[in-house]
């Protein structure tokens, strides 16, 4: 079944206190070298049939009008393919 | 007047609105966030709280309820809307007010009596204020902080539509201070403080949030 993805994320100019609370975290548990974090959202659409131009033009409607404010967050939309399972 | 104050599931402040509402001396209406009519109510509150659990942003999903289809027609025909809190970002989330609300830059939720100067005096719910009148009411927020980009918020000062600034500390990290704001016509107010809970002397941090809810009547006699 094809995956229609939307990630959301905090527009660079917003501040993320989220991202900087792990980004705190992650020296004290000893993890060193990340010099920033943000933290966003990430949104999983499952369809039954093909993943068409017209349903990915749906899929940014929702980003714009439901799963993202556009006033704070950018989003993006990718397909992903379904993994063949391993014989 | 009549005043609607909406419950969405997950409203914490809907009584004590009305309350504030009776004791402004108008009639509180208790409306349901699936109603499909606003009860012929002059004016509508959007109470504090956690509507729908702020599940995706707070705000985004009340946004979307039956009874804010009525409220954003209402709004564009010029009815009073003011959102506290919760109602602040209800507002934000339905357009009817520019710029949005994030959490808190210090991460904590903020529970504090918080002094406010008035900026605004002439929208229907601050008009039983003098301009520049301070007060203190009760603030209490954990996604309180109010951003915008910088050409929203130079037209908002330079249109007077900031309402309410922050005095004695900035407490969410709110630009410019801002506590609350109204849409360019000045009848929809956005407010993150709290003057409901500052009606009573029993409780709370006085009575000086009154003039929110008294407000309505100056304006409706003048």
């Amino acid at each position: 079944m094809p995956r229609v993805v939307v990630d959301v994320m905090p527009k660079p100019e917003i501040l993320d206190p989220q991202g900087k609370a792990v980004h705190g975290a992650l020296p004290r548990l000893g993890f060193q070298g990340v010099t920033d974090v943000r933290q966003g959202k990430r949104f999983e659409l499952e369809f039954d049939g093909e993943v068409t131009e017209a349903v990915l033009a749906e899929v940014h409607q929702m980003a714009e009008t439901l799963l993202s404010n556009p006033v704070i967050e950018n989003y993006a939309v990718h397909v992903e393919q379904p993994v063949e399972a391993q014989a | 007047m009549k005043v609607g104050i909406v419950t969405f599931p997950g409203s914490l402040d809907d009584v004590d609105a009305q309350r504030a509402v009776r004791f402004g001396g108008n009639e509180a209406v208790a409306l349901w966030h699936g109603d499909h009519d606003l009860g012929g109510v002059d004016a509508v509150v959007l109470p504090g709280g956690f509507s729908y659990g702020d599940y995706l942003r707070c705000g985004a999903i009340s946004r979307f309820s039956p009874v804010m289809a009525e409220v954003i027609d209402a709004a564009g025909r010029g009815m009073p809307v003011l959102g506290i809190c919760n109602g602040f970002q209800i507002l934000c989330e339905s357009h009817l007010l520019p710029g949005a609300l994030i959490r808190n830059d210090h991460r904590k939720f903020a529970c504090r009596d918080q002094r406010l100067r008035i900026e605004n005096a002439r929208t229907p719910w601050t008009s039983s204020y003098d301009e520049g009148a301070e007060i203190t009411v009760v603030l209490k927020n954990g996604e309180g902080g109010f951003v915008a980009d910088a050409e929203t918020l130079d037209r908002l000062e330079g249109e007077g539509q900031v309402v309410a600034r922050y005095l004695g500390g900035n407490p969410n990290g709110s630009l410019r201070d801002i506590a609350g704001i109204s849409n360019a016509a000045g009848n929809v107010v956005g407010l993150m403080p709290h003057p409901e809970h500052a009606v009573e002397e029993l409780t709370g941090a006085g009575t000086q949030g009154l003039g929110f809810f008294t407000s309505l009547a100056v304006t409706a006699f003048a």
